[in-house]
C-alpha cells in the first residue's frame, strides 16, 4: 500500500519519516495526479489557512473531497484536523474545510505559541499501556463531537484524538515524537476496514 | 540534542519551540510594517508575518540605529491576523526580547538587520519560553546559535538588497559543510568542531544525522518566485521574504506567486505559470554597492 502525504506546506516530511519507520511507503501529494494510486492520505500540521488556499489553487480540494466520499482513509494532525472538520471557529472567512469528521474545532483554541505545550496522553484501547507523548503547537481545540465520532484520547476532558469511520484526526503532532503508535493504528485500521486483512 | 520527556503539561520546552519551526516548513514568512500589509500577507497565504518598523531596504537607505519596533505597532499586527507573528530584537539585546515575549509574539528573530546591542554575546535563548530564529552564514555560526537555544536557523543572505547571491552563498556553505561532515570519521569530527568553533556534541550529531538539529530556512534577498524555488531546491525548508514583496510594484500577486513557488518548487511548469505578469520586482542592488554588510554582524 502507498500512503499519500499532503505536501503543500507544513510537517509532511516528519510524517513520511514516521510512516517509513513502520514500513509504509509514502508519496508527496502536491497536484491532483499525485492522488491517483494512494490507498490512504495524511494531512499534516502546518498553517491551515495557507493549506486551504493551496488546496484550492492546486486543484486538490475537490478530488480529495471526492476520494474521502469514496472511502479514502485519512489521518489529519493539527492543521489537518482543521481542514477535515465539519465546522471551524476563528478561521479565516475564506478558509475551506472538507467536513469529513463531525466535530467543531476552534483554531488556536489552546492559545498562541507561548501556550503551546507537551504532555502525556492515555490512548483508549490500550489500558495500562505506556502514555503517548503529545506535542501541541498553537493547537486546534475540539469544542463539539457529533454522535458518530469515537474519542481515542483526551486531555483535561477535551478530545484530542478522534475517529469517524475511516478518518482519524489529532489536535497534537504524533509526527514530532518517535512513538509510532498513532500512525501504526491508523495503518492497521486501513488494512482491516479497507482491505479486510489482519494487520 | 537530548530532549527530556515531560509527562505533565509543559510549555516553552525545546520540542515545543522547535515544533512551531516544523509547522512553518514549506511556507513563506513575510515582512510587514502595518496591519494592512499583515492582512495582505495572510490573504496571500503567508504562514507567518514578521512585524517590523521598516523593511530592510528602508533601514539600509535611512541609516541610523535600527531597533525593536514600537509595541503598539506589534500589537496592531497581532490583532490584525490569525497566523503566527514574529518580531525582531537586536543581537544581544535580551531586554528587547523580554518585551517581545511579554507582547505575546510567537517567534523572536535575533536579527543582524537591526543594529547589534552586543558585539560579543548573543541572547541566552534558553532563558525564554518564546522560540528564537537566528541568522547564519556558515555551519559553525548555525551551531553556535543552536547551542545558545535557537529553535530555527535561517541564512542571513544580505537583507534589503533584493539580491539572492549572498543567501545562495550561505546555504551552499551550511549544506555543503553538512554533506562533507557526514563523511568525517570520529577523529576528524574533533577537528571539525575546532575549525567550526562549534560544540563537539552538535558537530557529532550533524555528522550522524546529516542535518541540523533544527530546521533551516532561507532569508536575505528573495525577490521573485524563482528566487524562492532556488532556495528550496538548494535545501532550504522554507523562506523569509523581507523587502521583496512590499517594495515591489504590486505586492499581493507577487506574495501569492512566491507562496505557490515555495510549494511547487520542483515544478518548472508551475513556476513559469506563477511567475507571469507580476509587474516590476524591487530594483535591488549589487553587492559592490552595499555600504554595510549586515551578514558580518553576529559572532
Amino acid at each position: 500500500m502507498i500512503a499519500g502525504v499532503l505536501a503543500l506546506q507544513g510537517a509532511f516530511a516528519a510524517h513520511q519519516a514516521r510512516l517509513a519507520e513502520i514500513g509504509v511507503e509514502s508519496r508527496q501529494v502536491r497536484r491532483p495526479g499525485d492522488l491517483a494510486d494512494v490507498d490512504a492520505l495524511v494531512m499534516p500540521g502546518g498553517e491551515s489557512t495557507t493549506m486551504s488556499k493551496l488546496l484550492v489553487s492546486s486543484g486538490l480540494f475537490d478530488p480529495i473531497a471526492a476520494r474521502i466520499d469514496g472511502g479514502l482513509p485519512v489521518l489529519g494532525t493539527c492543521a489537518g484536523m482543521i481542514l477535515l472538520a465539519a465546522e471551524v471557529l476563528d478561521g479565516r472567512p475564506d478558509q475551506r474545510c472538507l467536513g469529513a469528521v463531525d466535530i467543531t474545532v476552534r483554531r488556536n483554541g489552546y492559545g498562541r505559541q507561548l501556550d503551546s505545550f507537551e504532555c502525556d496522553l492515555e490512548l483508549t484501547g490500550d489500558p495500562g499501556g505506556p502514555p503517548f507523548h503529545g506535542v501541541f503547537i498553537r493547537a486546534p481545540k475540539v469544542e463539539r463531537c457529533g454522535p458518530a465520532v469515537e474519542v481515542l484520547a483526551e486531555h483535561d476532558g477535551v478530545p484530542v484524538l478522534v475517529r469517524q469511520g475511516r478518518v482519524t484526526v489529532a489536535s497534537f503532532h504524533p509526527e514530532l515524537t518517535p512513538d509510532p503508535r498513532v500512525h501504526a493504528r491508523f495503518i492497521d485500521h486501513v488494512h482491516v476496514h479497507v482491505h479486510g486483512e489482519a494487520p | 540534542m537530548t530532549e527530556p520527556v515531560t509527562p505533565e503539561h509543559a510549555t516553552g520546552t525545546f520540542p515545543v519551540k522547535r515544533g512551531l519551526a516544523e509547522m512553518l516548513k514549506g511556507g513563506v514568512i513575510m515582512d510587514v510594517v502595518t496591519p494592512e500589509q499583515a492582512r495582505i500577507a495572510e490573504q496571500a497565504g503567508a504562514t507567518a508575518v514578521m512585524a517590523l518598523e521598516r523593511v530592510p531596504a528602508d533601514i539600509r537607505r535611512d541609516g541610523g540605529v535600527a531597533r525593536m519596533s514600537d509595541p503598539e505597532m506589534i500589537d496592531g499586527i497581532i490583532a490584525a491576523v490569525s497566523i503566527p507573528v514574529m518580531a525582531k530584537a537586536r543581537i544581544g539585546h535580551f531586554v528587547e526580547a523580554q518585551v517581545l515575549q511579554a507582547l505575546g509574539v510567537d517567534f523572536v528573530d535575533e536579527s543582524e538587520v537591526l543594529t547589534p546591542a552586543d558585539e560579543t554575546h548573543h541572547i541566552d535563548k534558553f532563558a525564554f519560553g518564546v522560540p528564537f530564529v537566528c541568522g547564519a552564514t556558515n555551519l559553525g555560526e548555525a551551531l553556535r546559535r543552536i547551542a545558545e537555544g535557537a529553535a530555527l536557523i535561517r541564512s542571513k543572505g544580505e537583507a534589503g538588497t533584493g539580491n539572492i547571491v549572498e543567501a545562495v552563498r550561505h546555504l551552499r556553505s551550511i549544506l555543503g559543510d553538512i554533506r562533507r561532515l557526514t563523511q568525517a570519521d570520529p577523529a576528524e569530527q574533533f577537528d571539525w568542531a575546532k575549525q567550526l568553533q562549534a560544540p563537539l556534541p552538535l558537530v557529532q550529531e550533524v555528522a550522524r544525522t546529516g542535518s541540523l538539529p533544527v530546521p533551516l530556512f532561507c532569508a536575505g534577498g528573495i525577490a521573485t518566485p524563482a528566487d524562492a524555488a532556488l532556495a528550496m531546491q538548494l535545501g532550504a525548508e522554507a523562506v523569509f521574504v523581507g523587502s521583496g514583496i512590499f517594495k515591489s510594484d504590486d505586492p499581493a500577486p507577487r506574495a501569492r506567486a512566491i507562496v505557490e513557488a515555495t510549494t511547487h518548487f520542483r515544478d518548472p511548469e508551475m513556476l513559469a505559470k506563477v511567475s507571469r505578469g507580476l509587474g516590476t520586482p524591487m530594483t535591488g542592488i549589487g553587492m559592490d554597492q552595499v555600504a554595510e554588510r549586515y551578514a558580518d554582524r553576529g559572532w
